[in-house]
């Protein structure tokens, strides 16, 4: 892989602009944010859609209503728990277990939700309540993204949040009203998420530690997917491939001796 | 019925509670205090971390049980996407360009 010149923004990037005064400035009117996330979210909602299928067939196939299922993807709001309680309900597990399992399996938002703080500085704690409810694995690589950028408004990165959340409940609910008349496969649509992360970590590689840290967590990621059932490896892998990264960048700084 | 439909939303307000708190929890209480330099520095590597570990097991793990298979579909349309990325820092370019390049790859087993 051709490794991208390292640009020197790497060094501190210090906060953010503060989000908190453009907010209370409200120097952007409401429509425009919704514009900028709608046309920031439309990946996501193309990746939902065959996600959101899948769900609502599978769901409705093991006695979920459309209400029930529309209410899953309103109230939970996360893909893959949400299939793998509907697996697990077609196995006759104890709402229990599987209130325990998606607890499990969606903890990974721990690591997003603390990335996304450094954006969201000093923001309302109604914003943040109401921020949080659409972090989700798809949402937060758009926005931390745009974020890195700056200038990515805290209602626009607010809107891609509930554009995609909108593209899910719409497409699980399509998928239990018709999903088992809609060919699998079609356009490459089961690609699309895929192509979207691909596209999101290149903007991320903003330097050789960043390179490092992604090969070091993508390894270790895959191989312990293989021993680890479930979806703890994502965040075990991240924690240390983010602390082996960040331990580089320290003795990398200090054997240049500009330690700080 | 309307028992089992009781059920069903009791589970999914369960299910939505423990889903809610790993969300809110960090944002409200990491959003609204001074950060230590360290901290802030590391939270800066975790995107790149996450999207890579969801990244490679996308990729290049399949199956049930699951296991590494280096060269199939995704693995190979990733490739020509990756490419395009990096020339053309397009997300919505890269996302059609992936899609039209599985489509093709899945129909027709070009590449192969």
């Amino acid at each position: 892989m051709k490794a991208r010149p390292p640009t020197p923004a790497i060094a501190a990037e210090g906060m953010p602009d503060p989000a908190r005064a453009r907010l209370a400035e409200g120097e952007e009117p409401l429509r425009a944010s919704i514009r900028a996330g709608l046309e920031a979210a439309w990946p996501i909602c193309i990746g939902y859609l065959p996600l959101g299928l899948a769900f609502g067939v599978l769901a409705q196939k093991e006695g979920l209503s459309l209400l029930d299922i529309a209410l899953m993807s309103a109230v939970v709001f996360a893909g893959s728990s949400q299939f793998i309680a509907v697996a697990m309900l077609g196995l006759g597990a104890s709402p229990l277990s599987i209130i325990l399992t998606t607890f499990i399996v969606n903890s990974r938002h721990i690591l997003m939700s603390s990335a996304l703080a450094v954006h969201l500085q000093g923001l309302s704690r109604s914003f943040l309540s109401l921020y949080a409810y659409g972090i989700t694995d798809e949402s937060f690589a758009v926005n931390i993204a745009r974020f890195k950028e700056a200038g990515w408004h805290p209602y626009r990165a607010l809107a891609v949040n509930h554009t995609a959340n909108l593209a899910w409940i719409g497409s699980t609910i399509l998928g239990g009203y018709c999903g088992q008349f809609i060919a699998a496969g079609s356009f490459g649509i089961d690609y699309a998420l895929s192509a979207m992360f691909l596209s999101l970590i290149v903007f991320q590689l903003k330097g050789r530690i960043y390179a490092y840290t992604a090969l070091i967590t993508g390894l270790v990621a895959a191989a312990l997917s293989l021993v680890h059932p479930g979806h703890s490896f994502i965040i075990i892998a991240s924690l240390l491939g983010a602390s082996l990264g960040f331990a580089l960048k320290r003795y990398d700084r200090r054997r240049r001796g500009i330690d700080g | 019925m309307a028992e089992a439909g009781y059920q069903y939303l009791l589970l999914i307000l369960g299910m939505g509670l423990v889903t809610y708190i790993p969300r809110w929890f960090p944002l409200l209480w990491l959003a609204r205090r001074r950060l230590p330099e360290w901290f802030i520095e590391w939270l800066d590597l975790v995107p790149v971390a996450i999207l890579s570990a969801l990244i490679f097991s996308d990729l290049f793990v399949v199956g049930e049980p699951r296991h590494v298979e280096l060269l199939q579909s995704k693995s190979l349309v990733a490739i020509p996407t990756l490419l395009f990325a990096l020339k053309t820092r397009s997300l919505g370019g890269t996302v059609i360009m992936g899609m039209a390049l599985f489509w093709l790859r899945t129909s027709y087993h070009w590449g192969s």
